[in-house]
């Protein structure tokens, strides 16, 4: 009897390895968490301090349709006006993501309700591939192919917003397709199942009942889609043209957020203006990234409550 | 009289062959309950009933299964209006992430009632059938996944009458709810009777010898023995069948 209960007071050999281990786990989050944190500071202080530091005034900046930071404008402010570039980035993301839905979500039910064999031999793993394939080879791409193609159907340079639309379409589609499968292999069977026992088609029960209740995880699978494309740089400024101009059509040369970042960075010197202002650029790509990340955690949870 | 006839019903997964030449009436407005120990078949045989073993990979069957005298596998037999005459209850409550009307208007709808009026009636009749309009009356537009489970059993019953079917199959509607809920469901079941062909799988004896007429019991892919459920369980005529009701294995 005492000799069991003094066994129980003992820490084990197992409990120790679980102190040790939990121990363990929560330094690597602190030091996560301490990484992620410095670098919000960093890129917000750096970000915030056009403004404060530079007296580029906020509204300006978001508003403003010219984008020459080295000079002066009319109003002796620097020219930092940053619409271009955002809706430049707007503009791509919408329209890749708008068309990279209904072909990722076409696939995803090929994959998962009409042939799950030829989905699980042939296309997973097709697809696995495209999602590990670096976006500089997505770029060169678009460069090689669909620029040269833009050039001789639309005339001009062929760089432009089309062209980074197309690139980033096909960047985000194999993203967007296998997390739409997971999620509509989620989808329980029995909800399938009770809706053919009622006498519905594989089509109406597909549309009625399998789209329906994975509709929170498709959004999801969409909007990470979109998370990716306004977040691309080097396929984008590959073919994109990154002419710093509101864009006014789709064929001529724009540019993103992120397209005028990578061009820029290395050529300002830190601490003045036109390096300050490129890490405004970089907080507004930040702010959205953030943006997204909620948007896919609020769906998640709307669709936890339905 | 017989609403469904089934024929010398051999049925593989693949190799493995789960039903040995089935023959057994199911007679019009009758419960008829399958009974038999884990794995004899009588899932196989209710889904086969609907044409719910097609959606199993590998599944073959031959012989026959006679509804009205038309043979639900014959090459023409349309199997969305089959399922539609012969409604499914399954083991697990599994009412449609959506709410309570949407659910059970759902079969209608597909089968392309539009007329909300119409539905609406539906809707109201099912749930009054399935003995729950009174609990969810006020609540139709709440989702149906956050009733209790004998709740949504009910609303799966609901949802299976809306598309009014001819024959009603309920492969253990009960084995997941408490007893009350429990009572309830035979009690309906019971009442449903006058309107529909009830089948009726369950691992529990005294449901079987409370709500049904006749009585299947099963072995190993085999129909051992098929009478009135009140012989079967008063005077087997098989020892195998005697050592099952009695408890002795199973
Ligand atoms: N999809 C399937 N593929 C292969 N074998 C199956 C399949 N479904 C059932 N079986 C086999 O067929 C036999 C009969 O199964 P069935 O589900 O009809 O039994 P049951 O009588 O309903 O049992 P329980 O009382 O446990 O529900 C079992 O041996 C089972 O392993
Ligand atoms: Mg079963």
């Amino acid at each position: 009897m005492e000799d069991s209960q003094k066994k129980l007071a003992e820490h084990s050999g197992k409990s120790r390895l679980e102190k040790i281990g939990k121990t363990i786990s929560f330094l690597c989050i602190a030091f996560i968490v301490f990484v992620v944190l410095s670098i919000l500071y960093f890129v917000a202080s750096k970000g915030i301090a056009t403004f404060t530091k530079d007296g580029v005034s906020l509204i300006d900046f978001l508003t403003g349709k010219i984008w020459n930071p080295g000079s002066i404008g009319e109003n002796g402010k620097p020219l930092t006006g940053a619409l271009p570039m955002i809706a430049g980035s707007f503009i791509v993301t919408l329209l890749a993501a708008a068309v990279a839905t209904p072909f990722a979500i076409g696939a995803a039910i090929f994959m998962t309700e009409i042939s799950p064999t030829v989905g699980k031999k042939i296309l997973q793993p097709v697809i696995e591939l495209l999602v590990g394939i670096p976006s500089v080879v997505y770029g060169f791409i678009g460069l090689s192919v669909v620029v040269p193609f833009m050039r001789n159907t639309f005339g001009g340079s062929g760089f432009g917003i089309i062209s980074a639309a197309i690139v980033l379409f096909v960047m985000i589609l194999p993203t967007v397709t296998s997390m739409s499968v997971d999620t509509l292999k989620s989808v329980p069977r029995y909800y399938r199942e009770a809706s053919l026992a009622l006498g519905a088609t594989r089509w109406q029960t597909i549309y009625k009942v399998v789209l329906r209740s994975a509709t929170p995880g498709l959004l999801t699978a969409v909007v990470f889609g979109m998370a990716r494309a306004f977040g691309e740089a080097l396929a984008v400024q590959m073919v994109i043209g990154n002419a710093a101009l509101m864009p006014t059509n789709l064929i001529t040369p724009a540019s993103t957020l992120t397209s005028i970042l990578t061009m820029n960075m290395g050529n300002t010197v830190m601490g003045t203006l036109e390096n300050n202002v490129l890490w405004s650029l970089a907080l507004i790509l930040l702010v959205m990234a953030l943006f997204f990340n909620i948007l896919t955690r609020w769906i998640g949870k709307k669709g936890a409550m339905n | 009289m017989s609403k469904v006839t089934i024929k010398e019903l051999n049925l593989f997964y693949g190799k493995f062959q789960a039903l040995h030449n089935i023959n057994l009436p199911i007679l019009k407005n009758e419960i008829t309950a399958f009974i038999g120990p884990s794995g004899c078949g009588k899932s196989t045989l209710i889904k086969s009933l609907n044409r719910m073993n097609d959606l199993v990979e590998g599944c073959t069957i031959s012989g026959e299964v006679k509804m009205d005298d038309e043979n639900i596998y014959a090459k023409e037999c349309n199997i969305n209006l089959l399922r539609k005459r012969v409604g499914m209850v399954f083991q697990q409550p599994n009412p449609f992430p959506m709410s309570i009307y949407d659910n059970i208007a759902y079969g209608p709808r597909t089968h392309g009632i539009k007329n909300k009026q119409i539905v609406d009636e539906l809707v109201e009749k099912s749930l009054r059938k399935a003995a729950i309009w009174e609990e969810v009356k006020d609540d139709l537009k709440k989702n149906a996944l956050s009733l209790s489970g004998g709740q949504q059993q009910r609303i799966c019953i609901a949802r299976a009458l809306a598309v009014d079917p001819e024959v009603l199959l309920m492969d253990e509607p009960t084995s997941a709810l408490d007893p009350i809920s429990t009572a309830k469901i035979e009690e309906l079941v019971i009442g449903l009777k006058k309107d529909y062909t009830l089948v009726i799988v369950t691992h529990n004896m005294q449901q079987a010898s409370r709500i049904s007429d006749k009585t299947a019991f099963f072995l190993n892919g085999k129909i051992i023995e098929y009478d009135e459920t009140r012989k079967i369980f008063t005077n087997p005529k098989k020892q195998e069948t005697e050592d099952y009701i009695s408890g002795r294995f199973g």
